[in-house]
């Protein structure tokens, strides 16, 4: 099954490094109207048709990529911190500081996760400008989806703080801070790296999620969620089979995503 | 000892509820927008009218005091009124809650019936076709939002249950299948297989009570899982539901909806794990 996982690997480097030089491979900008074209099926100049503002299609899914892959990371990247912070302080001191934060990990736990991103998002504003709408998509998903982490990151210290190199350091009279920079933290690095790796198609999904909910990015900004809302029109989409674009390579993305390193974060 | 822990969980549960009720709260409270009243604009207001509803909102922003009121009307079965729907929480929950537990509950149905209809025979008849099949089929749609899930379960004309147990399934299956493959490979089920014992007499006698605690909590943590996914289901598919007033109060800012919805999903979450892992616990501590 190598070869599986390095053929995901090659879809995805290809797919971030399209994002990332979007501005010079799209050949439109994404917000451009050409009101003369709206609608029209692929063609040359439009490969993947326009919509009904007559945007194009590629251009606009090309940007979505970027935004919604960029915003994965960046939350995945944010929960995996605040997992860490909050599970290697509660493995480390122990005693009461460890069951009132696990306490309020079982908190956010205790609400199933798209509930709880559509209650917070409810509480912030909505009508907010695209951009804004980004940053408060990225800070909700990655100041929320932090519990199983920190659990997972929790164990990992408490497993280590027992461990025998532990033991015989703190014999040594090795002082708790060196103790847990130099012994501790290093081996802390996989379970860190398999948790930001696993989180990362989830939040890509929660985030499709949000937006055909209409509570993700906002419009004229694409992301894969809000590209997805164009396939509430079934007449069209039996019609135009190039709108399912965006969630055959939605789909592509999460798979090479769980394909290459999720079972690469497991095994680490 | 059941008791003892049954106590403790119970204890644990409801303090976990009255946090979730807090935090709910305070965030109301501290929302953008909150202090704003559009009633304030109404032309016809006296000026007495006006600051009676001032001393009102800044009685409302004492957080802790807040939260004791509503919690006291909780108790008094005053949920608070709907701004955007136009009635009282208590009358558009009673009629939504059975429409969500229906479609919860064929979620749940189909999900796991799918799921232990591709694990059961690979894990009992050595069949590993049927879990191959049943691991694409979960990887498929474990790539899927669920908001796809149901969009595409509405546009084939399944039932909304369909798009639930979709969600639950891939989850349900993934977990099982490892777990019936670990108590395949134990030491005692290989022993019973190598003297000879019946396929159903290994499986219910020596396997099932092997997996059984890890399956209750599964079943806990399932129910989440479903309940999460009503809400892009019932949105999608308009089915009158829990899940699509929750979105009705998120978009159109309906606050005291939104707490008492989130109560509501807290407490039957909390419930069922409850339950579940006191089920587990009781299937642990009883002697065989």
């Amino acid at each position: 099954m190598k070869w599986v996982r390095r053929a995901a690997l090659v879809v995805l480097v290809a797919v971030f490094g399209i994002s990332l030089f979007v501005d010079v491979i799209a050949p439109q900008p994404y917000a451009r109207q050409n009101r003369e074209v709206a609608g029209e099926p692929p063609s040359a100049d439009y490969p993947l048709g326009t919509d009904d503002l007559g945007r194009d299609r590629l251009s606009r899914l090309l940007y979505g990529a970027r935004i919604s892959l960029l915003l994965a990371l960046a939350a995945a990247a944010l929960s995996v911190s605040i997992a860490a912070g909050i599970g290697i302080t509660a493995g480390a001191a122990g005693g009461r500081v460890e069951r009132w934060l696990m306490q309020a990990t079982d908190l956010f736990l205790s609400l199933p996760w798209l509930f709880l991103l559509l209650a917070v998002r409810a509480l912030l504003p909505l009508n907010v400008s695209p951009h804004t709408s980004v940053a408060i998509t990225f800070a909700l998903l990655g100041c929320l989806g932090w519990a199983a982490s920190a659990r997972v990151m929790r164990a990992g210290v408490r497993a280590l703080s027992d461990s025998a190199f532990a033991l015989q350091a703190r014999a040594c009279g090795c002082s708790r801070t060196r103790l847990f920079l130099v012994h501790m933290l290093p081996n802390l690095r996989p379970v860190l790296l398999a948790q930001f790796w696993i989180s990362l198609p989830v939040f890509v999904l929660a985030e499709a999620n949000l937006g055909m909910l209409g509570l993700g990015v906002a419009e004229p900004l694409p992301s894969w969620g809000t590209l997805l809302r164009e396939l509430e029109n079934l007449p069209a989409v039996t019609d135009s089979p190039w709108l399912l674009a965006p969630a055959a390579l939605l789909v592509l993305v999460v798979s090479c995503l769980q394909l290459s390193f999720c079972r690469e974060g497991v095994s680490t | 000892m059941w008791f003892r822990t049954a106590g403790r969980r119970l204890l644990a549960s409801l303090g976990l509820l009255v946090l979730a009720g807090f935090g709910a709260a305070t965030l109301l409270r501290f929302a953008p927008g909150q202090s704003a009243d559009e009633l304030l604009l109404d032309a016809r207001l006296s000026e007495d009218s006006r600051e009676s509803i001032l001393r009102q909102r800044a009685a409302e922003t004492d957080v802790v005091g807040y939260y004791a009121t509503f919690l006291r009307r909780v108790l008094e079965g005053d949920l608070g009124f709907s701004r955007s729907l136009n009635r009282p929480v208590r009358e558009l929950l009673a009629e939504r809650l059975p429409v969500t537990l229906v479609s919860v509950v064929e979620g749940l149905v189909g999900g796991w019936g799918l799921a232990l209809f591709l694990t059961l025979p690979a894990a009992m008849f050595r069949r590993p076709l049927l879990d191959a099949a049943g691991a694409v089929a979960g990887g498929v749609f474990l790539c899927l939002p669920s908001a796809l899930l149901a969009l595409l379960v509405f546009l084939l004309g399944g039932p909304p249950g369909a798009a639930i147990a979709l969600v639950v399934f891939p989850k349900v299956h993934r977990f099982m299948s490892n777990l019936l493959s670990s108590a395949a490979g134990s030491p005692h089920v290989i022993t019973a297989r190598a003297k000879g014992l019946s396929v159903s007499r290994i499986f219910f006698r020596h396997t099932l009570p092997a997996i059984g605690p890890q399956a209750l909590s599964l079943a806990g943590v399932s129910v989440s899982l479903a309940l999460a996914a009503a809400i892009p289901m019932e949105v999608i598919c308009g089915s009158a539901g829990v899940g699509q007033l929750a979105w009705l109060a998120a978009t159109g800012r309906d606050l005291p909806v939104l707490i008492a919805v989130t109560m509501l999903i807290a407490a039957v979450t909390l419930a069922v794990n409850a339950l579940s892992d006191l089920a587990a616990f009781g299937w642990k501590v009883q002697p065989s």
